[in-house]
């Protein structure tokens, strides 16, 4: 549930964009850049300042993969998987990831890290990639996999 | 008298650690009482190589890379900063096979300027184009393009020209030019690098095509996984508009145009240009039918010109020193330049910017050096996910539009993925159908339900579940997709799936042909 000051924030960011033509997704971003995820409950908010349906903007904000609607973990991890990645070993290192963190993926029960797939960064000549709390990583291996993690962690 | 140093800040060179090393540069050289004028460029274009660190010397910049931050020390002791010996030292960049076998016109500027300078840009032949496209009416200008030959480098290749001169005989009270900068295809980064490296050069050929066509407002639409590319482009824009070469009264000419950036969220179908269209318009990022063509009923149902960041970077070159000098580079209906990238397990991956007609067979070998591991290439995906897997009896044929669409491949954005003879082609064939379904809009029913029924015949064939039935219903689905698809996601997913299994049968557990597929 976002509290008072939190709704007061949403209103506050939909009004700064809401003159922009096609204005919903620059809002969401910006919701989800103050909020780390697009909250439940900022939704009837921007449909109603939009004059949108919440259908509408709950529609929007779940066909991209971009938008979440629940916070991510403290530490996220990004691994592209795709095929410029995947001919350098990016399955092996997802592999490894998983075995690190978290099973196929996802948020780890504690909230400490989300691992998700990623399907490139343009990173391609310099594989396998990935992200780590918005920091890029290229040529990453198991080994520099487990140092930039352990490092990423001691600094959150 | 301060030392001249580049730096990179291409995201690909901060991914290997370009500001640690940046950082630990400046900090020792102070140590050491040098004076040091560090630029942070744009890169070079090989990867390889990166970080790669250059100094001005006084017979040109010399090349020493791949650069780590434990390498700065030993870098300092050598008195690298003189072009001294090391054995990170390249030699002069200039002088590097590499860079010397290309034809860079228009990646000209790549990791020589500092992306951001306006001086720099200017000092090499920037808003040159512009300034001659204002002297010129807007037929001209037009025609300059359609005379170039110049064919969207996103990957359909439609003759620009077309498009622009559509659009500007349109009358409608807004039209706007729309950047695709959403490169989702995994081995391309030419877009990127272009946002980040030189994206002064993206602002003049939009403002070129807005003036050309009477459009007073444009975006640029960049994928949410590029944050370097989108917040360099505002910077950029920010400075062109304070510099008069954007806004109310460009070069007071009495001409207008406004840019901005739009943040895409992660959406690859979002690359389909009316997919894009829409999600600019804040809605889903669905696939809308043609016609109406975007150049008549596109943004806000306007008429709008579409481009690949390529294409329209292309034009300034193009109005600068005309259309035939661009077009004497190519060959058959190919003209100009493509800016291509070699990636994946390449020995030397990298940016290479060659005239149509080279072969993949040169770009891999010769200059790529062969795969990475060291092991026989086995399969090269060109033209993006959904290009077909191009086996060695093709490696031959002169990437040309025509030539390649001959022979049932695709040059595309000019990507090239290299794997080697550890590829298991039937895993990367459902994987295609696997990100399809993933990726898929949702609106046609070839593309949302085949992709997953892809993956579940695929998975079916591998496990010896009748496999002559699953081939044959796989080449069915495929023929399907491919003929009732909305749009090149649906239609063009076939392309790997079938050339996997056309070319490397033996993946999927099943016997050569005894007539091959020729």
């Amino acid at each position: 549930m976002l509290t008072a000051l939190n709704l007061e924030t949403v209103e506050r960011l939909v009004l700064a964009k809401q003159h922009l033509p096609g204005a919903l997704l620059p809002i969401l971003h910006d919701i989800q850049e103050h909020f780390g995820y697009v909250p439940d409950d900022a939704v009837p908010l921007i449909a109603q300042q939009l004059n949108l349906s919440r259908a509408e903007v709950h529609g929007v904000v779940t066909f991209y993969h971009f938008f979440r609607q629940e916070p991510a973990g403290q530490q996220m991890v990004q691994i592209c998987r795709a095929e410029a990645c995947q001919s350098m070993g990016a399955d092996k290192l997802w592999a490894h990831a998983c075995s690190r963190l978290v099973n196929q993926g996802g948020t780890t029960a504690d909230g400490a890290s989300t691992l998700e797939p990623v399907y490139c960064l343009g990173l391609c000549s310099s594989s396998p990639a990935m992200v780590v709390n918005d920091k890029l990583h290229a040529r990453v291996d198991a080994d520099k996999f487990d140092r930039l993690v352990a490092a990423a962690r001691s600094v959150a | 008298m301060s030392i001249k140093l580049f730096v990179p800040r291409d995201s690909a060179a901060l991914a290997l650690g370009a500001d640690e090393v940046a950082a630990a540069l400046l900090a020792q050289a102070k140590e050491r009482g040098l004076d040091i004028d560090l630029v942070r460029n744009s890169s070079r274009g090989m990867f390889w190589l990166e970080p790669l660190v250059e100094v001005q010397t006084p017979a040109g910049r010399v090349a020493y890379g791949p650069v780590t931050p434990e390498d700065v020390a030993g870098l300092l002791h050598a008195q690298f900063q003189t072009g001294a010996n090391h054995p990170l030292r390249q030699g002069l960049t200039d002088e590097l096979a590499y860079l010397k076998n290309q034809e860079r016109l228009t990646f000209a500027r790549m990791g020589i300027t500092d992306p951001l300078s306006l001086d720099d840009y200017e000092a090499h032949e920037g808003f040159a184009g512009l300034r001659r496209a204002l002297s010129l009416s807007t037929t001209e200008v037009v025609q300059q393009v359609l005379d170039s030959g110049l064919r969207g480098r996103g990957g359909a290749a439609f003759p620009a020209g077309i498009k622009w001169k559509t659009v500007a005989a349109a009358s409608a009270p807004q039209k706007y030019i729309v950047c695709n900068a959403d490169e989702g295809d995994s081995g391309t980064y030419s877009d990127r690098m272009t946002m980040e490296g030189d994206p002064f050069m993206l602002i003049e050929g939009m403002a070129i095509a807005a003036i050309a066509t009477g459009a007073t407002q444009g975006y640029v639409y960049i994928r949410s996984e590029y944050p370097d590319a989108i917040s360099t482009m505002r910077e950029a824009i920010v400075k062109a508009t304070v510099a008069g070469f954007l806004g109310a009264d460009i070069l007071k000419s009495g001409k207008t145009f406004y840019l901005e950036v739009r943040k895409a969220a992660g959406a690859y179908v979002c690359g389909e240009e009316t997919a894009m269209l829409e999600s600019i318009e804040g809605k889903r990022g669905v696939v809308r039918a043609k016609p109406p063509i975007p150049a008549l009923k596109g943004l806000f149902d306007q008429p709008t010109v579409i481009n690949n960041v390529i294409t329209f970077a292309s034009v300034p070159i193009i109005l600068a020193r005309g259309a035939a000098f661009y077009k004497n580079y190519g060959m058959g209906r190919s003209h100009g330049t493509l800016p291509f990238q070699l990636t994946g397990n390449v020995k030397h991956g990298g940016l290479i910017e060659k005239a149509f007609g080279i072969t993949l067979r040169q770009l891999m070998f010769d200059l790529g050096g062969g795969s990475a591991s060291g092991r026989p290439i086995k399969a090269v995906q060109v033209g993006g996910p959904l290009g077909a897997y191009v086996p060695e009896r093709y490696w031959d044929v002169p990437m040309d539009y025509e030539a390649y669409a001959a022979v049932g491949i695709t040059v595309g954005h000019g990507g090239i993925v290299v794997h080697d003879d550890t590829a298991d082609m039937s895993k990367l064939a459902r994987y295609a159908m696997e990100f399809c379904a993933i990726e898929s809009c949702g609106k046609c029913t070839p593309c949302r339900i085949g992709s997953t029924r892809g993956v579940e015949v695929i998975d079916r064939l591998k496990r010896g579940d009748n496999p002559p039935q699953q081939e044959e219903l796989l080449r069915d689905l495929c023929d399907t997709m491919l003929h009732g698809s909305l749009c090149a996601l649906g239609g063009m997913t076939p392309n790997p799936v079938l050339s996997a299994l056309n070319y490397y049968p033996q993946d999927f557990g099943l016997a050569m042909p005894a007539t091959g597929v020729a």
